[in-house]
């Protein structure tokens, strides 16, 4: 199992750090998977994590521009690692100008992922920094729980307001209850609603517009719908919060697909970088 | 006693006060002929802090003439006179210390702009003289740089990062921070950075070395040398001995004395040095008489009874100043008390032992005694393993 890679770009360096960022804000820990196109940060929906789901695809040649990998196998060239994004996050913090930045598996202490920048210096030798970040490799009997999820059979899919929008208000209905229902139908249309004993907050959001899914997808069951009907999952506000207060950079399209009363999934595209994540309902 | 600092001093008098604030609770005011020593020193004496402002930073000095006056006073009431720095900055056009003998009260008077005077009274207790024993010069090892660069060096550890080990050799500085829990050590990060002696005004190492020492009080010197502009420097031995980080200039010496772990086989995770065998527990020297006499040898100035950060032993009669005991004082963990800590630690090798700084007693009337006490006195260097008084190199 071999692993480097190497980035030399500033603004690739800033993106990545970036991403890092995202994911280290959404979960404590997540597998890296490490493919000859791709990386990918994935939480499988597990109860651990509250049963919330993410995938993050990144094209590693967007980023890297030194990128080798050896897999566990010929016939399964790939690796997975468990990581806390939180340290790769802050050793990528402080090396935002450095003038090159190497990531490599290494066995140190225990197996590392060891990120290496040099940083600039007024003499002729750089500084170097080299941060070691404990992972567990995942063996390859585990590696199926971290395919890359089906879309589900949606009921509606609809693009997001503005995330900040959507952030305040979540803010404040979170003060409010710990449940929050998102509805929306193919009018475009989308009400996040709170409901208490004492109070109900609807914030109501119009012309949004629907992605269209196109042949595939479950077209079968939203191409027979009324578009006025509304679709509804009710989830812990916590986690739509967590979702929303990561999200450093606008994405270029951002929309929701609502499974009635199962599931929220909510899907980022960047130039680059792909984020999904699922929120599953709660009674 | 009576002084006067003006203009931009007064900034940089209490840029040194939030400073000494990082170490201890407690600030020990000194005039001196030599200037006005501010000093403080943590609860478990593993570090020490003293800002020497020489009477040409004053616009007025004076000290008291006869018995020479020492005291102490809560940190947290003289920062309070000094809080804002930015309004200081703007405001304040000269400061002036008096000292009220009668009522025990120094006087910080600030004179500010359009003619608007505050006036704080703090009262102050009696101490005795605080004042750690090194010799700066007699170190092997000495480094020098723009504060900047250590800036740059620390930012890349987290805040709550607790020590940081510094190695050295011939011509490379590594700065790692350390892990000292057991449990931790395998899944804790570990971030390593490398400098090339280039970067220091000054670089003299003798053989390799490494310390291990608290972060946070470096980086409280490195607020203040940053805000100066002046470089710091580093005098440190082999691990085990005290670490003394300076800046000075014309008006002002200061110097900071941190305790340096003793124990450094928790150095093997850095595969850069060679592995060194785990030392078998050293018998535990707590109860001897050696912390006796050390402990008495902090009393003997003439003005104060036992300081309150002492912890109370019955004291002897014999004042000491010849001999000091070389005794590794284990660091305070969580409050509990030293007894405690041997009887549960006997398994393993203790994993922090911060030795103590040595403290010597200062005669007070003769400041030129005070120069050839510390000479004589030289710095902890022996072995913490052994226990019988080792002589000074």
């Amino acid at each position: 199992m071999k692993f480097r890679a190497k980035i030399i770009d500033v603004g690739c360096l800033n993106h990545f750090t970036r991403v890092v960022n995202t994911i280290s804000k959404l979960t404590k820990t997540c597998i890296l998977r490490l493919t000859p196109n791709n990386l990918y940060f994935v939480l499988s929906g597990k109860v651990a994590s509250g049963g919330v789901g993410m995938w993050c695809e990144l094209s590693q040649a967007n980023f890297f521009d030194e990128y080798q990998l050896e897999g566990v196998a010929p016939d399964a060239n790939e690796i997975c690692l468990e990581v806390t994004p939180e340290n790769l996050s802050r050793a990528l913090r402080t090396s935002q100008n450095a003038k090159c930045v190497k990531i490599k598996l290494t066995k140190k202490h225990c197996p590392c992922l060891t990120l290496v920048a040099e940083l600039p210096t007024l003499s002729s030798v750089s500084r170097v920094v080299t941060h070691d970040i404990p992972v567990d490799v995942i063996p390859r009997r585990l590696w199926h729980d971290f395919k890359e999820p089906r879309m589900p059979d949606f009921d509606v899919s609809i693009y997001l307001p503005p995330l900040k929008t959507m952030k305040n208000v979540v803010d404040r209905m979170k003060n409010l209850s710990n449940f929050l229902v998102m509805e929306a139908n193919l009018n475009g249309e989308m009400n996040l609603k709170i409901e208490t004993d004492l109070v109900s907050v609807t914030t109501h959001f119009k012309d949004l517009g629907n992605p269209p899914w196109g042949d595939d997808g479950s077209q079968g069951r939203s191409r027979s719908r009324d578009p006025e009907v509304m679709a509804h999952t009710r989830v812990d506000i916590r986690k739509l919060q967590q979702f929303l207060m990561g999200q450093q950079v606008n994405p270029s399209k951002a929309m929701c697909n609502i499974v009635h009363k199962r599931i929220i999934h909510l899907i980022l595209l960047h130039e680059d970088v792909s984020l999904q994540y699922f929120i599953p309902a709660v009674a | 006693m009576d002084c006067v600092v003006t203009g931009g001093n007064v900034k940089v008098l209490a840029k040194a006060i939030h400073s000494l604030s990082r170490i201890g609770d407690e600030l020990y005011l000194e005039p001196q002929e030599d200037g006005l020593a501010l000093r403080s020193v943590n609860s478990s004496r593993s570090a020490y802090a003293c800002f020497l402002f020489s009477p040409l930073f004053f616009s007025r000095y004076t000290i008291p003439l006869g018995h020479a006056f020492r005291c102490k006073m809560a940190i947290k009431c003289v920062q309070a006179v000094f809080r804002s720095l930015s309004s200081l900055e703007k405001t304040v056009e000269k400061c002036h210390i008096e000292l009220d003998g009668e009522k025990s009260r120094l006087t910080f008077t600030l004179h500010c702009k359009h003619g608007l005077l505050k006036t704080h009274n703090l009262s102050f207790q009696d101490s005795e003289s605080l004042q750690a024993v090194f010799d700066k010069e007699s170190c092997a090892n000495m480094l020098r740089a723009q504060p900047r660069l250590l800036v740059d060096t620390v930012l890349h550890f987290p805040p709550s990062l607790e020590e940081v080990s510094v190695s050295v050799s011939g011509e490379r500085v590594w700065f790692r921070n350390h892990v000292d829990d057991e449990a931790e050590q395998s899944k804790a990060m570990l971030t390593e950075l490398c400098l090339s002696s280039d970067e220091f005004d000054h670089f003299a190492v003798g053989a390799q070395t490494s310390i291990t020492f608290c972060l946070k009080e470096l980086r409280g010197l490195l607020v203040f040398a940053e805000s100066t502009g002046l470089p710091v420097s580093m005098y440190f031995d082999e691990s085990g001995s005290p670490v003394v980080l300076s800046v000075t200039d014309s008006v002002l010496e200061v110097n900071f004395v941190l305790a340096t772990l003793s124990d450094d086989s928790n150095l093997c995770n850095h595969n850069n040095n060679t592995k060194r065998a785990r030392s078998p527990p050293p018998p535990d020297d707590f109860m001897t008489d050696d912390i006796d006499s050390y402990l008495i040898a902090m009393e003997t100035s003439e003005l104060a009874g036992p300081s309150d950060a002492l912890a109370p032993r019955s004291p002897s009669p014999n004042h000491t100043l010849t001999t000091p005991p070389s005794v590794a004082m284990r660091r305070l963990e969580r409050g509990e008390e030293e007894e405690e800590e041997d009887t549960e630690d006997t398994e393993r090798p203790p994993n922090k032992k911060f030795r103590s700084l040595f403290f010597g007693s200062v005669c007070p009337s003769d400041s030129q005694l005070t120069n050839q006490t510390i000479k004589s006195q030289e710095v902890l260097a022996s072995d913490s393993e052994d226990d019988t008084q080792a002589s000074l190199p």
